[in-house]
Parts: structure tokens; sequence; C-alpha cells
């Protein structure tokens, strides 16, 4: 019978030769990870009984959710899960500064296409740009599953996208995540995977491609998947630690809804405050005043997410603040090579230690009572940045650029005419190549 | 088996920083302070208010947002049994069942409810009787079952780990 990529991921995490939507399946994941949740997780493990974590090797932990510690709390936190690394003799550690779960495991190579990799964070819908599943858990799962190595889980029904056409200059693979969002609304996903495919894929860069499942989390998906292609193989090659065979859906498997995105026309999209679906076309919203511009999370935070920040500032006279914070130490390492970083610096932007930064509150750019902060971040619910009387704006890197410099909401292209998406993409291909 | 409880009644998409801020995630470890803050930023009064025994009753996607399980564990704390919304996020309809709340799907109740109302359960019926209407109860899998009857995830691994 005919599968979709969960029928047939979900079969072989599982030991099934198949599985069908509906089939709840006792699943063994080949990575699991926690982050700054993870000393909480260790209380729950106590409670269960369990005395050692079945397969450490399989378990990663990265601190990055208020990193470097803003408080002797926060540090306290920090201290126990490093102490619990030691005690459990976890095989992937990565301490402050590294940078964001979702990105460090990706650049590791820790997972792999036709893979199943779970986290104690909304976001691991993420790793589908890896041609992987990856499902956000609960703490309580997350103790779980070191405990037993296996969590209960009913095969979702899937949504499967069609993207055709190559986006316009100055559009990025956050607008596609923004207007699917516009378009299907937060409830959209109804804890369904989502499978991508068309010809738009192969036309988005390795940086651009997390985008779209990362902020599949908003729509509520339970998953979302890309199909390897050759770009995808090619960037792995090196990296992974693992063979691996690529998994894709048969062609007439069955699907629970379609939804089709013609990107060719699309323009940048604006999620207004206080929902990441409450989103406009940017010349609906342009001329919003913005006190603080924000680049960073594990939605666009990448080296491409900087660099087009920088062909947009490059020159200019900030009249916001602008927060900048490298999703991983990696990509601070790109941007110091090819002069990106210098640019940032130089036009007055902060530049902060890779992590989550003030994207849920914690720290290093939480705005003040009735400021608007615009960001490349994934949520815009009220208080999400510390106080319900701010305003929260999503948009991609290009956009919130622009505001920056303005001080308002703006159109790239009125700061920078000669702008193209284009170059800055196959820039950014050369140096991820180096 | 009946039972009768005051409900809170809330909208729609009432997302998980507004149950539990994100700004409170890594600090706060104690289940007493973890209730102090439940819902505080769209029902300041709902921790001098509420009762143990309570249930919510929401609108649709309920739950929507981070996976963090203080957005279950703050209301538990606060003494509420059940969840009951038209539609449930799945993360926060796992994390429920984990924390051995019941998470019911049931549309139509909440217009026939305001807060401090109150409606009775029939555990053995699989309905819920509110302002005179019934309402049913979506069945479980076994195994979600047995994770509920157990009081939640860690309870249920709690007895495994005791018999091995």
């Amino acid at each position: 019978m005919a599968k979709t990529f969960v029928e047939k991921v979900l079969a072989r995490a599982s030991g099934l030769a198949e599985a069908s939507a509906g089939d709840v399946l006792d699943v063994r994941p080949d990575l699991i990870f926690s982050h700054d949740n993870t000393a909480a997780i260790r209380k729950l493990f106590e409670q269960i009984g369990a005395k050692r974590i079945l397969h450490p090797d399989r378990v990663a932990i990265t601190l990055d959710h208020a990193v470097p510690a803003p408080t002797t709390a926060h540090a306290q936190n920090h201290a126990e899960i490093r102490e619990w690394v030691r005690l459990q003799n976890i095989s992937h550690f990565f301490e402050v500064g590294r940078g964001i779960c979702h990105q460090v495991i990706s650049e590791e190579g820790l997972i792999l296409p036709a893979e199943v990799i779970m986290g104690s964070d909304s976001h691991t819908t993420h790793f589908g740009w890896l041609g992987a599943f990856g499902m956000g858990v609960g703490r309580t799962e997350m103790a779980s599953l070191w405990a037993t190595g296996e969590l209960w889980l009913a095969v979702p029904e899937t949504l499967r996208v069609m993207l055709t056409g190559a986006l316009p200059n100055g559009v990025t693979a956050k607008d596609i995540a923004l207007r699917i969002l516009r378009d299907l609304t937060v409830e959209g996903g109804q804890y369904r995977a989502m499978e991508f495919r068309g010809d738009t894929i192969s036309t988005l860069s390795i940086d651009e491609r997390p985008v779209v499942p990362n902020m599949m989390a908003e729509f509520g998906a339970i998953s979302a998947y890309f199909p390897p292609d050759e770009l995808l193989l090619n960037w792995l090659e090196g990296r992974a630690k693992r063979a691996f065979t690529p998994l894709y859906p048969d062609d007439d498997a069955v699907y629970a809804q379609e939804y089709a995105l013609s990107v060719a026309d699309l323009q940048p999209q604006v999620a207004l405050p206080h929902q990441p679906d409450n989103v406009v076309n940017l010349a609906d919203v342009v001329g919003t005043p913005i006190q603080q511009a924000f680049v960073g999370t594990c939605t666009g935070g990448r080296y491409e997410d900087l660099a087009m920040v920088a062909d947009v500032v490059r020159g200019q006279t900030l009249r916001s603040r602008l927060i900048i914070i490298p999703a991983s130490a990696q990509v601070i390492e790109q941007a110091l090579q090819t002069g990106v970083l210098a640019d940032l610096i130089r036009v007055g932007a902060t530049i902060n230690t890779p992590g989550c930064g003030p994207c849920m509150g914690n720290h290093m750019g939480v705005p003040a009572p009735n400021e608007a902060t615009i960001s490349t971040g994934s949520r815009n619910f009220k208080g999400r940045m510390g106080t319900t009387d701010a305003s929260i704006y999503l948009a991609n890197p290009y956009v919130v650029a622009a505001s920056a410099v303005a001080g308002q909401i703006v159109h790239p292209s009125d700061i920078n005419p000669t702008l193209t998406s284009k170059a800055n993409t196959e820039g950014a291909h050369h140096a991820n190549n180096a | 088996m009946q039972t009768t409880h005051n409900v809170h009644v809330y909208g729609h998409s009432v997302n998980t920083d507004v149950i539990f801020s994100g700004k409170y995630t890594y600090t706060l470890r104690e289940n007493s302070e973890i209730a102090s803050h439940a819902l505080e930023d769209i029902d300041p009064d709902f921790v001098q208010r509420v009762r143990e025994g309570d249930v919510i009753v929401a609108g649709r996607n309920w739950g929507l947002g981070s996976s963090r399980e203080q957005a279950v564990t703050c209301l538990k704390y606060n003494g509420i049994r059940a969840i009951i919304a038209e539609s449930f996020s799945g993360l926060y309809f796992r994390n429920c069942i984990n924390q051995g709340i019941h998470p019911i799907v049931c549309a139509g109740l909440r217009e026939v409810l305001q807060t401090d109302d109150t409606l009775t359960i029939d555990h053995t019926e699989r309905v819920i009787l509110a302002n005179g209407r019934r309402f049913s109860i979506p069945l479980l899998s076994p195994s979600v079952q047995a994770i509920l009857e157990s009081g939640g995830l860690v309870n249920m691994l709690k007895a495994r780990f005791a018999q091995n």
C-alpha cells in the first residue's frame, strides 16, 4: 500500500515493516535532546525511579535558552545540567555559546534523513529540513524517553503542501511560512504531519530551508518534511556521522488535505501582534513605528539572515536599536570571514551570544512597555518578549533590517534599491562550501 | 459516577505564553510558585478564584505555542481536574495526558456556560451535563487511558520501574 513519509519513517523507528495513519506505535528515536529545561527533566526522571539513561549516546543537550546565565538562578540551573551530563555520561553536550539546539544539532550532523528526532522544544519540527521526522515533546515525555528509549505516538495524517516557482528578490522562506499561516491559520496544522513538495524547494538555500519546517510549529503541525535533494546530500557529506538512506513518500499515498502555494508572486509578509497568523502584506503595514529590530532565533538567525541584514544596513544610519543574535558559533565565524559581522558592528548593531536571547523574554533585548519590536523570530504572542504591553511584528530579515534603518516598518527597496536576494543566496553558498 | 465542577471559561487560541509565561520557565521550580503565575496575563484573578476540582472550558486550539509543560502543571497545581476545549494544540493535548489531566474535546459547551457556572461529568456514561444539555466525551485509546488512570506518565513508569 502507498505510504506517506511519516508512515514510512515511524514504521522504521518502531521496527515495523509498515504502519498507517491512526496506528499507535512505540517509537524509538535516533536522537533525543533537551536544553535549559534539562534540570527540570532530571527531577521527573528521578521521580520515575530510573537510575541510568538507557542510551546516553543518543542524547544531546544544548545550553541555549538563557546564555550566558543572566541571573544566579539561571546559572544554578546550568550548573545542575552540567553535573547531570557528567553523571549520565551524555555523549553530545554543547556549552553556552555554541548555539541554538536545532542549529547546532543540524551543523553537527547528529540527525540525518529518514531518522527520528524528539526534543523537549516545540520547534523540533525544524529537522524536517533534513528529511527527518522531528517532533516536540513535553518534559515528562523526555524523562520517559531517557528511561525507556521509546514513546507512544499515534501515526498522524498528512497535509501535503505543493510549493511552485522561485521567490522574487527580497522575498524569503520566512514569507512562505508566514503565508501558510495567513492562509491556513494557527489552527491549520491540527497535529498533522506536513509533507512539502514542488520545484520551489530546490531553489531554497541550505540556510533558508529550515525556516519553513521550524515555523510550522506555529501552524500546529506535529512535523514537517522536505524531501532531500542533491544540495542537501552534498551538504551532509563530511557532516553525517552514520550511513543513511533518504526516505521519500509514495506518489499515490493518501493525504488528509492538500494545499498549494505559487511563490513567484509572493510579497513580503508581516505578522502583526499578537499571533503568528495575523499576517498582512508588507505594503499594508508600512509606516508603523518600531523602537527595536531583532535578528536571531532558531527561525531567523543563520548566516544568510545576517548577510541579508548587512546588505540593507551597510552605510546607513540606524533609527532603531538593532539586536543581532547569531544562531550558532559557526554562524558568527562565517559572518566574520565574509566581512558581514564587521558591516553589522560598524553600523551600530549589537551582537550577542548565540542562543534564544529575548525571544521568550529572558534577556538580551527585551522591550519596554509600549515599545514595538520587529523580529526575524517566529512568535509574537502577547507578553512573549517579557511585557504584555509590547508589540511584536514578525518579518523576513530584509524587512527587519530596513525597518531598523527607518525606525518604522518600510519596504527594503526603499533603503537599498539595488538589493537582490538571489545574489545573497549565491554568495552564501560559496561561503558554505569554503 | 458523577462529579460536579466549577468552570473557568476562555476563548479561542489561548496560547502557552499567556497560560504560563516563558520568562518563568527556567527559574521557577516549586509547584506553588508555578501555580501562582497561571493565566496571569489574560486572567489575573484566576489564581484567587480557582478552587480544587474546578475545570477549564475553552474554545478552539487551546494551548498553542510552546511545548512547556508548566502550561498544564500550573493549572494542575491550582486544582484543575479537566480541560474541556473545542480543540487542543497537539503538544498540549499530549502534555495533559502525561500529567494525568483529562483533555476533553467538546464543541458547543462554551456557549452555554460562563465562568463560575457548574457542570457535571458522568464518567460512566461519558457525558458532560451543563445547563440542561448533554455533551459526549470522546473515547481514548487503551494506552492513553492507562496513563490517565495512573495519574500521568511518571506514575505509570514509576510502577513499571518499581517492578523491575
